[in-house]
């Protein structure tokens, strides 16, 4: 059952690197790199069962914690930035 | 077998990420793909068994990387410039600095040899005396807080440093309002 749920998890893991790779639009990336965030806590979760150490979950709940501040960060540079891009551009 | 597949599908992404930060030209583009990068990285440490390794790379990769390579971005262009000059000449250096790498690791111990230096030289000694000696009955705890003192004390410096840089990048309205003050007087000067 692990098994299974680790492949989906680096089906998804896939997913979402392909919509980073592609992703015609910031908010796509943004939005990727979240997800793969939590990709990346559910497959230590995951492994941690897999492989007998049922202790690698309180790990995860940190990466969960260090994603979400780094999605915020993101999200405020562009909140505070967006109205010195043009001048910079040029 | 099941281990190894999904290291190789980890390696597998984690090559794909780098070329592709290699060829893009959107510096955004580059950087959240090397928060991908770094999160990928993390988790191929946590299959090694090396969690705390792990947990330094996302913290340090994934979060303050990405925060201090945005906020260069906030201050140049977000697309890059073409390379001036030839290319080949750092194509050499690379392939040079990395087929040395590759040459020191042949005299390594393999991974998870028992014989290997670091098995031998202190541990033992740490397994056997700690109870004694710190007095802690926890043989980790030991190492990371006092047979490795100085190097925990390290590590803590750059964890208080990131929390300030996040609290500075995160801060209230007034360390933005001096910025752009001082945005508009270096306009004016130029």
């Amino acid at each position: 059952m692990f098994i299974a749920a680790i492949l989906a998890i680096l089906v998804v893991m896939g997913l979402a690197l392909a919509r980073a790779l592609l992703g015609p639009t910031e908010y796509d990336r943004i939005l990727a790199v979240n997800m793969f965030g939590t990709q990346t806590t559910l497959f230590i979760c995951v492994i941690g069962y897999l492989t007998d150490r049922p202790a690698f979950t309180d790990i995860a709940l940190v990466y969960a914690l260090v994603n979400f501040v780094g999605t915020i960060a993101v999200l405020r540079y562009y909140e505070y930035s967006e109205p010195n891009q043009d001048p910079i551009e040029d | 077998m099941m281990l190894t597949i999904i290291d190789l599908t980890l390696l597998f992404f984690l090559v794909v990420i780098a070329i592709a930060v290699v060829r893009i030209k959107d510096l955004f583009a580059a950087t959240m793909l090397l928060g991908i990068y770094s999160l990928l990285s993390a988790s191929i440490f946590v299959t090694l068994d090396a969690v705390d390794v792990a947990f330094t790379e996302a913290s340090v990769g994934a979060g303050i990387s990405t925060i201090l390579a945005l906020s260069t971005l906030s201050l140049t262009a977000r697309i890059e410039k073409g390379h001036p000059g030839p290319t080949w000449i750092p194509i050499l250096v690379c392939a040079v600095t990395g087929l040395t790498l590759i040459y020191a690791t042949f005299d390594m111990p393999w991974f998870g040899d028992p014989d290997a230096p670091i098995h031998q030289h202190v541990a033992p000694h740490y397994l056997e005396a700690s109870a004694e000696e710190i007095d802690i009955p926890n043989v980790v705890t030991s190492v990371l807080a006092s047979y490795r003192g100085f190097d925990t004390f390290g590590e803590t410096v750059v964890v208080f440093t990131a929390l300030v840089a996040v609290l500075l990048l995160l801060g209230g309205r007034k360390g933005e309002d001096n910025e752009s003050n001082q945005n508009k007087d270096e306009g004016g000067a130029s």
